[in-house]
């Protein structure tokens, strides 16, 4: 996000314009949020009667008694072991993949690379029951490679293209001179591609890290005890259990959504670099 | 959002012959390395999605509970029945709905706020954020958080009904006003992410074109209309092409929010696979479904490439 672009001159009326628009829609994006936040600090009354206000009476203990049970942390923890093994493996098998079809030449690349980008064209949902079926048979139900092994699959084409495409603009000097050397294909990999390509490897991360921390469909799917449930299972088991005390589920909400925030606003210009770009760069 | 701009990629790959670049020197160790690296993905890929897809279109000729083998051959029975199911037609029809809402609302509304923020205006950075933050939250929080907004005893639309002194409508429990109700959620969390395309997109213009345009006279709104706009081509047909693709696999929001009722009126595609093939473990009519969407997800990538993505 550079600012290519210079200072415009504007006329107060086009300011005008143009900061009541931009604050509008901003409202419609934050009152919903602020409103869940706070909603979590009142009583169901207090919910009731004022749902835009300050709470009449802080009730820190809707937020305390989640953030010291053990449901919420277990839950945070099984979203994150999901994610982190999925961004390993997308990462590391995507990589390798890409390597071949960036340096080396072999007979049918140019088939086998379209092969991987079929994965593009259509979401996990539309095979879901025969991967749910495969799973089952795999004997890998109700387990963390159930949900992490669909994933890194159904991610692979995506990846698999925006690292060859970065390979690929490695400059060629590199090349002949570690082959001159004696340099073989691993040792090029490891020593030259890997550390040159820091930007490519976060850009994966960050795309794979967030789709595996969002994502409900394969877990829903694929697990059925709620000790293994990541994060958007679990807050619809929540929401399930305490139905109307909303003031619980929105405190529960706030909190599984407050990792996302504050992540978001710490790496900003990385995550939607990261987002966008590997959207536009395939 | 996996599958982005797939039909690009496909003609990247084996797209024009590459000019003469490589003459690269072959290095030793061809075989190993292959045999190395290239394994984990394909088997992986071919077991996880390439097996199951084709799985799909043989389960979908069978009737299936999913243990043993499908035995039950039923031919084209389950397409059948889909078609003739009410609830999949709504499907369909609430399918066809978000991407004409995704088409018609959320990419204006994203370009027009792209034009406001691809300035350097004060607080330029804040407002980017704030907008782009409901896309990097979760569909189901997303649809959580709404749900209460719209709770008719508890939400912001019981606020402000009881404000205006009007009755509290319970939108999401109304057949007729609950797909209207989940739109609004779609573009609430997708239009930031839209936007930062087009931002990104403005900012690459060659901006001469536009002093001159200016030079020549031309209004804002001409020189939006024809300079901008059609230099904008490229990331507009980025944008329209992850709009259909992701409202064909719309699932998590609806789930939290409706669940695809009331009376099946909030149903989409993968909602309906869900709750008719998958909680009834009615395989072959779920792997029919699932057929349905990836010969529409297939042909619109393949027909808006050849229309729309020639130049790119």
């Amino acid at each position: 996000m550079t600012e290519t672009r210079t200072a415009i001159r504007m006329s107060a009326g086009t300011k005008i314009y143009l900061y009541v628009s931009l604050t509008i829609i901003a409202a419609v994006v934050v009152i919903p949020l602020l409103t869940t936040a706070l909603g979590g600090f009142k009583t169901l009354g207090d919910l009731r009667v004022n749902p835009f206000g300050l709470p009449v009476e802080w009730q820190w203990s809707n937020y305390t008694d989640i953030l010291f049970g053990e449901r919420y942390w277990r839950q945070m923890m099984n979203s994150l072991i999901i994610a982190t093994l999925t961004v390993f493996l997308t990462v590391s098998v995507a990589a390798m993949a890409a390597f071949t079809f960036a340096h080396v030449k072999f007979f049918g690349a140019t088939f086998l690379l379209n092969y991987f980008l079929i994965g593009l064209m259509f979401p996990a949902a539309t095979a879901i029951l025969p991967l749910f079926i495969r799973i089952r048979d795999l004997g890998l139900l109700n387990s963390y490679w159930g949900v992490v092994l669909p994933q890194v699959a159904f991610g692979l084409g995506m990846s698999i293209l925006l690292f060859r495409n970065y390979f690929r603009n490695l400059p060629e000097e590199l090349f002949q001179a570690a082959f001159v050397d004696g340099c073989g294909y691993m040792r090029f990999f490891w020593h030259v591609t890997l550390p040159l390509s820091r930007p490519i490897i976060a850009t994966v991360a960050i795309v794979s890290f967030v789709a595996s921390w969002n994502s409900y469909i394969l877990p829903l799917i694929m697990l059925n005890s709620e000790s293994i449930y990541p994060w958007p299972l679990g807050i619809m088991v929540y929401r399930g259990e305490f139905g109307t005390e909303w003031q619980l589920v929105l405190a529960f909400i706030t909190l599984t959504i407050l990792p996302t925030i504050i992540v978001f606003f710490l790496a900003q210009k990385h995550i939607i670099a990261g987002l966008t770009a590997g959207a536009v760069k395939s | 959002m996996t599958n982005i701009s797939a039909t690009t990629a496909i003609d990247h790959a084996a797209g024009a012959p590459r000019v003469a670049r490589r003459k690269s020197p072959t290095a030793r160790g061809r075989l190993p390395v292959l045999i190395l690296f290239l394994p984990p993905a394909l088997l992986l890929f071919t077991i996880f999605v390439i097996m199951p897809m084709g799985e799909a279109a043989w389960y979908s000729l069978y009737r299936w509970d999913g243990y043993g083998l499908p035995e039950q051959f039923v031919g084209l029975r389950n397409f059948e029945v889909l078609f003739k199911n009410s609830a999949f037609l709504t499907a369909l029809k609430n399918n066809f709905l978000i991407i004409v809402v995704s088409l018609l609302l959320q990419i204006p509304l994203a370009i027009w706020l792209a034009t406001m923020l691809a300035n350097r205006i004060t607080g330029v950075v804040v407002f980017r954020l704030i907008f782009f933050l409901p896309y990097v939250l979760a569909d189901v929080a997303a649809g959580l958080i709404w749900r209460f907004v719209y709770d008719g005893d508890y939400g912001l639309f019981a606020a402000v009904a009881g404000f205006l002194g009007v009755e509290t409508p319970y939108v999401l429990a109304d057949k007729d006003l609950a797909i209207y109700a989940v739109l609004a959620v779609v573009v609430w969390k997708y239009f930031g992410f839209h936007m930062m395309l087009f931002i990104a997109g403005l900012q690459s213009l060659d901006k001469s074109v536009l002093e001159a345009a200016e030079i020549d006279g031309a209004t804002g709104w001409q020189k939006f209309r024809f300079v901008t706009l059609p230099l904008l081509g490229s990331t507009l047909r980025l944008s329209v092409f992850f709009a259909v693709v992701g409202s064909l696999q719309l699932f998590d929001m609806i789930m939290p929010l409706t669940g695809g009722g009331p009376f099946n009126s909030t149903q989409t595609m993968v909602t309906f696979l869900y709750n008719f093939g998958v909680t009834r473990m009615q395989v072959g009519l779920g792997s029919a479904v699932g057929v349905v969407l990836f010969v529409i997800c297939v042909t619109l990538a393949f027909s808006y490439k050849r229309i729309f993505m020639r130049h790119d």
